[in-house]
């Protein structure tokens, strides 16, 4: 198996917000605690351009770089994990990641920082395999139950798309031949240094 | 002997440099606590088809790892890449 990635396909998504709304409802995250969220780019502006954002699960993870005491680890699958009993809120993760995905919320007085949460690719933690203390914890582990995380799943457009990379470039691979386009699909040049990437595009949706 | 000898340094100095391409366990062996595969399902107890919980999605056996990593890609295929079910 390759590894377990997310790619969400800014040409379809809507900005429904669906998949924050169904990760929340999934694993019961937090008040004031948003594991996925939907960004919007030129909003208002004809042509804007949403994506959904969580965890990348890198596969150089600069929060596991950071950590000063280790407590991410990466499963075989390429999933980004921590354990909160390691964890002491520091929040340099948060700072090193460049998706804005772990986030910590407020426990006890004071609005004291609690763990670090972020999203899991619904694989729960280091607790026993869908045991209450691993759902109480880090959310539903979906990978165990044989599914995959509830973000993707539950994507009406199917923009988010979640799985073993293979298949999820596979998937939108096919989409690319379909549309007939492909190095101008927004953030696809950022990604992979497109020629085109940057440049007007004429009436027809052409780079120019 | 003076070719084999130079033949022996040229692999191991190959070895070497080739070592460097590795990529580093990133697993929690050295610290945090041991987590189970997902593929070992969410439990042991005796569902029907052989393991897992009523959540447990049907068409895999809970501890078989190549049968869970084909189920999520035929899950994968299924339910996201609609070009599948319309043509």
């Amino acid at each position: 198996m390759a590894r377990m990635k997310f790619v969400c396909d800014a040409e379809r998504c809507i900005e429904c917000n669906g998949c924050v709304t169904a990760c929340k409802n999934e694993n019961e995250v937090p008040w004031g605690v948003n594991r996925r969220r939907v960004v919007t780019l030129n909003d208002g502006v004809p042509g804007e351009k949403s994506i959904s954002v969580a965890c990348m699960h890198c596969s150089d993870a600069p929060c596991m770089a950071v950590c000063p005491v280790q407590c991410f680890y990466r499963t075989e699958e390429g999933v980004v994990l921590h354990d909160k009993d390691v964890c002491i809120g520091c929040g340099y993760c948060s700072y090193a990641c460049p998706f804005g995905a772990p986030q910590f919320p407020a426990q006890g007085h004071f609005g004291a920082r609690g763990k670090m949460d972020k999203c899991t690719f619904c694989a729960g933690g280091p607790e026993a395999n869908g045991s209450q203390a691993e759902f109480e914890k880090y959310g539903r582990n979906r990978l165990a139950e044989g599914k995959l995380p509830a973000c993707a799943e539950m994507c009406s457009t199917k923009a988010l798309l979640a799985g073993d990379g293979d298949v999820v470039a596979d998937i939108f691979r096919t989409r690319v031949l379909h549309r007939g386009k492909g190095a101008e699909v927004w953030g696809w040049g950022t990604a992979y240094g497109s020629q085109q990437a940057g440049k007007p595009t004429n009436g027809d949706g052409v780079k120019q | 002997m003076r070719r084999a000898a130079a033949s022996m340094l040229a692999l191991l100095g190959a070895a070497a440099l080739l070592a460097a391409c590795g990529e580093k366990p990133q697993t929690n062996a050295e610290g945090v606590k041991h987590d189970a595969a997902p593929w070992s399902g969410t439990s042991n107890g005796a569902q029907k088809d052989g393991g897992g919980t009523a959540f447990t999605a049907q068409g895999w056996k809970p501890g078989d790892k190549a049968s869970w990593t084909e189920h999520l890609k035929t899950r994968a295929q299924n339910g996201q890449n609609e070009y599948n079910r319309t043509q």
